[in-house]
């Protein structure tokens, strides 16, 4: 009975453990991939002084360049031209600062998920002039609906105040409210007849995969000297400092569950040796040397673990396969995570060297663990331990 | 032979500072084959005086010699190992291995002296025969009565073939008829095989069966009768 319940808290220490790395891997990687997918992709190019203070006159001069560049690179999947501006959208009850984003519908669809993200509504297929895609956010708060008409006011290059009406087309939602909030998309042709003028502010673009990213944007910055060239760490350094310590923030984790199954262990195998004292003292009265009773307390801890660790270890591997596929739905709180960034389905997932390393970490902390309980053994006295009854 | 002496054995306790005198100053020796009592009322210093001759307890004063070793110039682990290969020990509440049966409670000392799997199967069957278990091998101690658990134990003090066996209250937990059939494999041993033995007690039956009885009160002996 003793044993079984050192055996299950090894075993639920480590499905607590892993389950606990998954779900916060998982997490950041969600936001992470959400943040790409919806807004930043894996790279921008801006001219050099655009990020400065995001002033409009800032575009991007030799566009063609980009693009024969771009199409050149085999690494990237997808890109998009965009137009940026920084002005205000209002319905007829209400006004919103928003980012005025300038689109090529076609381009944007295989970059971003607006596309997919469309809960209302239709992208860019009205035949209406000025079409606008808003997100759900943004339309609850001005209370507008499909074909309700907004008008958005900006300042061009030269800093006159431009005016256009807008219709609704689309109503999308992504994972972050406030991206859906503070962003609007229209048409490249749209807000280039405003401006009357071709102009592009930003080059967004996806690679094939994340892993790509560090290569392409190393080629990038060599071929577009003239153009600053930004991957999603620099666009977005909190992202790449979340997943810079994931890492650390994990294994610190992994290192309080298991002080916490050291500490059970212990108690455990001190209670293991105070009911057991008698048979501890006779073997020591009939000549069983200390050495073989410290390693006698320590092999039997050692072996609860090595049965405890595998079971602990799969139970943790079956739930992390079963629910990286169905994901783990905490829509009850979905406002709040939707307010940072994060999907209301989480889906856990592991590196594949997290297993050992906790399969190491199991051992070592056990290991630790049957050291004072071992050496607590060595302490009792044959004459003390044979009379207790 | 002489297998045990004690010169001026002295035991000490100190019970929250307050000093008690437990065995004081034991001149006693014992040789091989004899099958000997030490009797006295509760107190008296009988187990303390058999722990220390089985250097289970520091002496505070004098020395211990078994077979001529001075076992106070020991160090833990020679001592350990000097118990395990020279005395054999019966306790009173018997103290077997409650996972192991009776064969692999008479085995597991043989084991600890580095005897071959082979030679403890033979010895373990043999001295399970010799105190009437031939029939419980494979039986655990849970399922054996407290004489059957004692002849276990007995069986168990003879396997590594000490210089002697101590027996601390080895009756205190049977019945006439346990006490009895116990006795009389142990003079029987004690006759045949010349395995010397030396109890504490203070059971009229064992000190009728003994052939020397020492007496000891206030941790002093105060008789030593041979019978």
């Amino acid at each position: 009975m003793r044993s079984l319940i050192v055996i299950s808290s090894i075993v639920m220490g480590i499905w607590a453990g892993i389950f606990v790395v998954a779900f916060s891997y998982g997490l950041n990687k969600q936001r992470t991939q959400n943040s790409i997918k919806n807004s930043i992709s894996h790279i921008q190019i801006h001219h050099p002084e655009y990020q400065k203070d995001y002033d409009s006159k800032f575009y991007l001069k030799e566009p063609d360049l980009i693009k024969t560049t771009l199409d050149a690179d085999s690494t990237i999947k997808a890109y998009a031209f965009r137009s940026l501006l920084n002005g205000m959208v209002s319905s007829p009850v209400k006004s919103s600062g928003v980012r005025i984003i300038g689109v090529n519908k076609n381009q944007e669809k295989e970059l971003t998920s607006i596309y997919a993200g469309l809960v209302n509504g239709n992208y860019f297929e009205s035949k209406r002039r000025n079409p606008i895609l808003v997100g759900q956010a943004l339309a609850e708060k001005l209370k507008i609906k499909v074909q309700s008409k907004v008008v958005l006011t900006f300042q061009d290059s030269e800093n006159n105040i431009v005016s256009g009406a807008f219709r609704v087309c689309g109503i999308f939602k992504t994972q972050y409210t406030k991206h859906d909030q503070g962003n609007v998309f229209i048409e490249n042709k749209d807000i280039q007849r405003l401006l009357k003028s071709e102009e592009f502010h930003q080059v967004a673009l996806l690679c094939n995969s994340i892993e790509q990213v560090d290569s392409t944007y190393k080629k990038l910055k060599t071929n577009l000297t003239n153009y600053e060239v930004k991957d999603w760490k620099s666009i977005s350094p909190e992202l790449a400092y979340a997943d810079k310590i994931m890492e650390s923030w994990l294994f610190l984790i992994m290192v309080i569950i298991m002080l916490a199954l050291i500490f059970g262990i212990i108690n455990t195998m001190l209670m293991a040796i105070f009911e057991r004292r008698k048979e501890l003292g006779m073997l020591m009265a009939i000549g069983m040397n200390r050495s073989k009773i410290f390693f006698l307390v320590l092999t039997e801890t050692l072996f609860l673990s090595i049965i405890g660790a595998p079971t602990g270890l799969l139970l943790g591997a079956l739930t992390i396969k079963i629910t990286s596929q169905t994901g783990i739905n905490l829509g009850i709180i979905a406002q709040g995570l939707e307010s940072v960034g994060l999907s209301a389905i989480i889906y856990p997932e592991i590196q594949p060297h997290f297993y050992l390393f906790i399969t190491i970490m199991v051992f070592l902390f056990t290991l630790i663990a049957a050291i004072y309980p071992s050496r607590k053994a060595l302490k009792l006295k044959p004459t003390e331990a044979i009379r207790t009854i | 032979m002489e297998i045990i002496k004690t010169n001026k054995l002295t035991k000490i306790y100190n019970n929250n500072g307050m000093k008690v005198l437990a065995v004081n100053n034991v001149d006693l020796s014992i040789n091989e084959g004899e099958f000997t009592a030490i009797v006295g009322p509760s107190g008296s210093g009988k187990t303390t005086l058999l722990n220390m001759i089985g250097g289970l307890d520091n002496i505070t004063h004098g020395r211990v010699e078994i077979s001529g070793t001075d076992i106070s110039t020991l160090t833990d682990n020679q001592l350990i190992d000097f118990r395990l290969q020279n005395i054999g020990f019966v306790f009173q509440a018997y103290n077997l291995i409650p996972v192991l049966t009776a064969k692999e409670n008479v085995e597991f000392i043989m084991l600890l002296q580095g005897i071959s799997e082979k030679e403890r199967k033979l010895r373990s069957e043999e001295l399970l025969r010799d105190v009437g278990l031939v029939d419980k091998l494979n039986v655990r101690p849970n399922q054996l009565s407290g004489g059957q658990q004692q002849r276990v134990a007995v069986a168990r003090a003879l396997a590594s073939k000490p210089s002697f066996i101590l027996a601390d209250e080895p009756t205190a937990n049977l019945d006439s008829s346990s006490t009895a059939n116990l006795l009389d494999m142990m003079a029987e041993m004690n006759e045949k095989e010349k395995v010397t033995f030396l109890f504490s007690t203070h059971d009229q039956r064992v000190i009728d069966r003994a052939k020397r009885i020492i007496t000891i009160e206030d941790g002093k002996i105060i008789s030593d009768e041979r019978t």
